[in-house]
């Protein structure tokens, strides 16, 4: 659905995990390890056990060779956990590097008076500053971000959003905003520069995917808080074990409760945390969108309540022709026939749907003399399209206004009450006219897209409620809300209302999310918890909305959610895995430490490990690998079905519940396997 | 066999049938709508000279300060009491450490009992030092469950009610009508209520005998209906004239869970969802059933090595008394260790190593088997926040509980209260070992020994008060580390989970959707039992290996200690 800027990155991208290898070990910068709590607890341990193998080495103890190797997995975990933050934002600088490529550099010509194109100086690109204004001439890139103060030009924005098809970029209205990196293919713009070098969209969007500006969002800071909470109850619990097996008459090698303490703190969610929220970060960029807080994501996993304008995302923003509506003293061929010559060269759909309603309806056959048709296109500024016939008849088609505007303003009230009642019933007048004389209206109705209703059938599912808002008058409203299969709708939206609903489901609790695209949209994107704003849209809206579409396209927000879900879904699939692995931990380790005080508890050692050595080896190598074998998913995210809570969760817990239980009994005991053919232990 | 679980079954249709009805009432008496005693309210009222609405601060504060002030005058009574009257004994006044610990232990409503009741308190200490805290510990724990049930039911609100009222409504219409009205019927069963001291007996030997009186069915009634525990004689509930006969033991045993049962159903109502207090009765009634099942399993099986000596069909009868045998020891031992309640009658002590260790795992989960009077409720309802936050994870929103969203504070201050069980129970117990205080204390050598020492820090830091017994907790080190752990059992959860029902009350509930996951199905239900029993054994595991399950194995093994 959504134009990709950059290839796939592959998962095992060589490049990247090159990179990844080094930076892993960069990243045992304390500074940086504090950050995380759990793996910070395991570095320190790590140390401390450096140390004491080092002793055992030197005074030739008896656990030194084991104690050797338990220090060597501790370092490996620490840097598993850093690999795998390495290798997310790896994949997020590979994307960026594809942006920064697009940055422009060099010079921009600044004008030193906003009304005289012709004069203006040389200024470098990174001194630009907001509030100066710039030209830019076709075939030249637009350096920042800004907007169009003077000229109409077509703007190609493929560097940004994928899609090849120049756009038109004009001043005023809600077309006039531009994106640094993108180039003009025609024509000129005076620009008002917005945000500084460095600042600009591309630059938050590269800043987003490398991770360098990443905060930790609301809820992992919780998620942060309750690992450490459990990172001190196990330190409690093993610090506290050399008295009870003292008071056993055993005593257990400090490395032993090292091990113990490591294998136990979730190790695993702990050192994949920053790379689901690197990876999450990640996919949305991958969909064009750019978040300006990671708080919007998971905002956007929360939403209750989905507003959709109704053109352009609900229904195609282009109508098709339903009917040939003629004025008194014309009949509906004759309609047809002006009307299907005027379409002939259209390649719009409207154009296109004119011709088969004509077709279908009048079987017109395409006319010998074709090439000499002089086919007048659609354009801006005259707001209608066209043929010249070899006879002289100038047929054209067009709004309302702009025909009127051609025919010399001459009121005809047959034809205004067709354009009325048409404008009513939600759909498009569109008038002909040949000559100075008005023919009558070709009704545009409203389609709405083919899938759509399936996409609100799932959100639905989801739990959020889809309003579509329109302008168009209630009965309209109601009977595309009922076809498109909407749970509520906003009829005769103005920005006023469309900002009292928000409040309104606010006030019941509920999280909106909305997405707009002109200046009069900004307080409602600002009000709603999640607001995209298009990025065809005005700087008022892209300043309000929290995330912006590169795409500019409003069903992007149903992908938003899913990300914005697939990463809460992550972290507690992960934190539970983490957490129940720890049950057949402590059955390969707690056997291992008690056995020589008393035999009989042989019976824990459910796995069988071959020896006290081998349990304790296995279980810290498990520990290790089981971060770099869970990197996948953290990048990738868990999947993601729209399915109630209630399946969700069931569903989750049974692969990542009980998985988590039942996968280390078998991992610990391969590896113990593996250990004694090695005789490592 | 068939006759136990024909007994345990009677017994929970009883509970049940007596906690829904209880449950209606109190909601009844806390959203105020019982007034049948409102002279009295508004006197006391008067007395307190406060009605305003309080913030989760306020709240905190005020039950702190009625506790401090609880303490201060306890343990004046006690320290003082050869200078009061209702001696008839003569008994001394307590040394400082006892006075401390029996104060605080009475004041977080553990009970727990380093002295022994006939022969150190006076009557007056009993009546007026002990029973009124069995009143007002109990009250304040029910109070704490209400404030936090507005809590969380609020809507962008500041406050969660007054103590005061709250306290005193919990006292006059709840406490003090069910003690007298049970305290009548035990009297009625054959219990003392004396004011004179003992009478002498001749037994059939011919021998003269002391036996000791006092004002007991008084203190027995809300000893078990207040989660208490504290008995009037040192054996507690075991000894006759506390509980005479097998119909004041049901009684007994009714009691002692049916406030903590009840409040199950009370929150449901005082949130306006009674599913979730369906829930939630039903999560606990689930590890209450396991905790059952385990210990009846342990104590039918008996010891292995008395197998050749004793009738295996009779199970392990040590330290039971004959005239309640083992499915009406065994029930006591789970209610009394799940609900807080901490009275016992039998010696848990003598319980098999494996029952042993599930009294001792009851308590060790942090008293939420329905637990004390309000405050189980309360505890349960941080593992609640904990599973939520995990669960809601995996749904994929913001978790929420109530419609409330559950972020940074609230989890915080939930997973604090994770720290509670392992400080009091494992740091209390290692500190114990390490300066040598433990292995002076306990009876029993090898990993017994080490499961009498868990035994009493799990009692104290779960304000339980039951006693494994064989350890001497009456010394200057245990009566001061063991009145820390009961401190921190106490108000190490009741302070965060007063500041979370604060944090929610502010927030707006969101309206359900079939995006939020329901946390009155089977799967929460079934995920919050998983959550409490992984949390717990991952905790406590090690600890218990090296005890009662070393003990266990050895036992298989035939090794004694």
């Amino acid at each position: 659905m959504s134009k990709h800027v950059s290839a796939e990155i592959g998962l095992f991208e060589p490049a990247i995990l090159k990179t990844a290898v080094k930076q892993a070990v960069l990243k045992l910068n304390p500074k940086g390890l504090a950050r995380n709590p759990v793996i910070f607890s395991t570095a320190l341990v790590s140390v401390l056990a450096t140390i004491l193998t080092i002793r055992e080495g030197v005074t030739g103890g008896a656990t030194f060779w084991i104690g050797l190797q338990i220090t060597l997995w501790l370092w490996f975990t620490v840097l598993f956990a850093n690999f795998a933050e390495a290798v997310a934002e790896g994949r997020g600088k590979a994307r960026a590097d594809t942006f920064r490529a697009t940055r422009s550099k060099g010079h921009a010509r600044v004008l030193l008076d906003p009304a005289n194109r012709n004069l203006w100086e040389h200024e470098e690109v990174d001194l630009l500053e907001p509030g100066e204004v710039i030209l830019v001439e076709a075939g030249e890139l637009i350096p920042t971000d800004g907007e169009v103060i003077e000229g109409v030009a077509s703007v190609n924005e493929s560097a940004i959003t994928g899609e090849s098809a120049p756009v038109i970029r004009e001043a005023g209205g809600d077309r006039s905003s531009v994106t640094g990196g993108t180039s003009l293919v025609s024509d000129w713009l005076v620009i008002r520069v917005t945000a500084r070098s460095g600042e600009t969209f591309l630059d938050r969007m590269i800043a987003m995917v490398e991770g360098a500006k990443r905060q930790k969002t609301p809820n992992e800071i919780a998620l942060d808080i309750l690992l450490a909470a459990l990172t001190l109850v196990f330190l409690l619990v093993v610090v506290t074990l050399p008295f009870y097996a003292s008071w056993s008459g055993t005593s257990i090698p400090v490395i032993y409760l090292i091990a113990l303490f490591v294998t136990l703190i979730p190790t695993t969610i702990g050192g994949l945390l920053s790379a689901i929220g690197i990876a999450g970060m990640d996919r949305l960029v991958k969909a064009n969108v750019i978040a300006k807080s990671g708080r919007a994501v998971e905002a956007a996993g929360d939403i209750d309540v989905l507003l959709l304008d109704k053109t352009g995302t609900i229904t195609f923003g282009n109508r098709m022709a339903d009917a040939f509506e003629p004025v008194e003293g014309v009949s509906e061929r004759e309609l047809a026939e002006a009307a299907w010559l005027t379409s002939l060269a259209d390649e719009t759909p409207e154009g296109k749907s004119i011709v088969e309603l004509a077709v279908k309806k009048f079987g017109f056959a395409t006319p010998e003399n074709r090439e000499k048709l002089t086919f007048v296109p659609f354009t801006a500024q005259t707001r209608m399209s066209g043929v010249d016939l070899p006879d002289g008849r100038r047929i054209r088609k067009g709004a309302s206004d702009a025909i009127r505007e051609l025919v010399g303003g001459v009121h005809n009230e047959r034809l205004e009450a067709i354009v009325r009642r048409i404008a009513s019933a939600g759909g498009t007048p569109l008038v002909v006219a040949q000559g100075g004389t008005v023919l009558g209206v070709v009704y545009l109705k409203d389609i709405v897209k083919p899938g759509i209703r399936e996409r609100f059938a799932e959100l639905r599912r989801m739990g959020i409620r889809t309003v579509m808002i329109t302008g168009d008058n209630p009965l309209t409203a109601a009977s595309i809300a009922a076809e498109a299969g909407v749970d509520d709708f906003l009829a005769e939206a103005t920005p006023e209302k469309k900002l009292e609903l928000i409040r309104k489901e606010q006030a019941e609790g509920k999280l909106v999310a909305m997405c707009g695209d002109g200046s009069n949209d900004a307080p409602a994107l600002a009000q709603a918890d999640v607001g995209v704003a298009m990025n065809t849209g005005t700087p008022a809206a892209k300043e309000a909305g929290n995330l912006i579409d590169l795409d500019s396209d409003p069903t992007k927000l149903i992908e938003i959610v899913l990300v914005g879900k697939q990463l809460l879904i992550s972290r507690g699939a992960l934190t539970t895995f983490s957490i129940a692995n720890d049950v057949a931990k402590y059955f390969a380790i707690l056997p291992a430490l008690f056995i020589a005080a008393y035999p009989g508890l042989g019976v824990l050692n459910l796995m069988g490990l071959a020896s006290p050595e081998s349990a304790i080896l296995s279980a810290i190598i498990f520990n290790a690998l089981v971060i770099i074998a869970l990197i996948p998913i953290a990048l990738k995210g868990v999947r993601y079905q729209p399915a109630s809570a209630s399946s969700l969760l069931a569903r989750n817990m049974l692969i990542y519940g009980l998985g988590g239980l039942v996968v280390p009994f078998v991992g610990i005991k391969a590896i113990d396997l593996i250990v004694n053919a090695l005789r490592l232990a | 066999m068939q006759s136990d679980l024909l007994q345990a079954g009677l017994y929970a249709l009883a509970l049940f049938t007596a906690a829904v009805p209880l449950g209606w009432y109190m909601a009844k008496v806390f959203t105020g709508s019982i007034t049948f005693l409102a002279p009295v309210e508004r006197l006391l009222m008067g007395a307190a000279g406060e009605h305003r609405e309080q913030g989760w601060k306020a709240y905190a504060a005020s039950l702190l300060l009625f506790n401090a002030v609880g303490f201060a005058l306890l343990f004046s009574i006690l320290m003082l009491q050869h200078r009061m009257p209702l001696n008839p004994q003569g008994f001394d006044g307590l040394t400082w450490h006892l006075a401390l610990n029996t104060a605080i232990s009475f004041i977080t409503n553990t009970n727990w009992q380093s002295y022994g009741g006939e022969t150190t308190l006076s009557h007056l200490s009993q009546m007026m030092g002990l029973t009124t805290q069995n009143f007002l510990s109990a009250a304040s724990g029910m109070a704490v469950a209400v404030a936090v049930a507005r809590g969380f039911a609020a809507r962008q609100a500041r406050y969660l009610g007054n103590f005061w009222s709250d306290m005193t409504r919990g006292t006059l219409y709840i406490l003090l009508p069910g003690a007298i009205m049970l305290a009548l019927l035990f009297l009625a069963l054959g219990m003392p209520q004396t004011l004179s001291a003992s009478v002498e007996a001749t037994t059939l030997e011919g021998a003269k005998q002391t036996l000791s009186l006092g004002p007991v069915a008084s203190q027995v009634a809300i000893k078990q209906l207040g989660t208490n525990g504290g008995g009037f004689f040192n054996v507690n509930s075991a000894h006759p004239f506390e509980n005479p006969n097998a119909i004041t033991n049901f009684l007994s045993m009714l009691a002692i869970l049916v406030i903590p049962v009840a409040f199950t159903f009370t929150y449901g109502r005082l949130i306006g969802d009674k599913r979730q207090g369906r829930a939630l009765f039903a999560a606990m009634g689930i590890l209450l059933v396991a905790a059952f099942t385990a210990l009846y399993a342990a104590e039918r099986f008996g010891n292995p090595l008395h197998a050749a000596f004793s009738d295996p069909a009779g199970g392990n009868m040590e330290g039971k008394e004959v005239r309640f045998g083992v499915v009406n020891s065994v029930l006591w031992a789970v209610a009394t260790t799940a609900a807080s309640n901490g009275s016992v009658n039998a010696m848990h002590d003598s319980l098999t190593p494996l029952g042993g260790m599930v009294a001792m795992v009851n308590m060790q989960l942090g008293e939420i088997i329905y637990g004390g009077a309000g405050v189980g409720l309360t505890g349960m309802l941080l593992f609640v926040i904990l599973t939520v936050f995990l669960a809601g994870l995996m749904v994929g929103r913001t978790p929420e509980y109530l419609g409330k969203k559950i972020e940074s504070r609230e989890v915080k201050l939930a997973a604090l209260t994770l720290l509670v069980t392992p400080i009091g129970v494992l740091v209390l117990g290692a500190i114990a070992i390490a300066t040598g205080h433990a292995q002076t204390s306990v009876q029993d050598a090898g990993p017994h020994g080490l499961s009498e020492l868990i035994y009493v820090y799990s009692s104290a830091t779960g304000n339980n008060g039951s006693a494994f017994a064989g350890f001497t907790a009456n010394t200057p080190f245990h009566n001061t580390m063991l009145g820390l752990a009961m401190l921190l059992g106490r108000f190490g959860y009741i302070i965060p989970i007063l500041a979370i029902a604060g944090s929610l009350a502010t927030k707006t509930p969101a309206a359900a959707t079939a995006g939020t996951f329901p946390t009155h199905g089977p799967v929460f239900i079934t995920l919050l039992v998983l959550t409490i029993l992984i949390v717990g054994a991952l905790t406590f595991l090690p600890v218990l290996a090296l005890g009662p399950i070393a003990e266990h194995v050895s036992l298989l093994l035939g090794r004694t200690f």
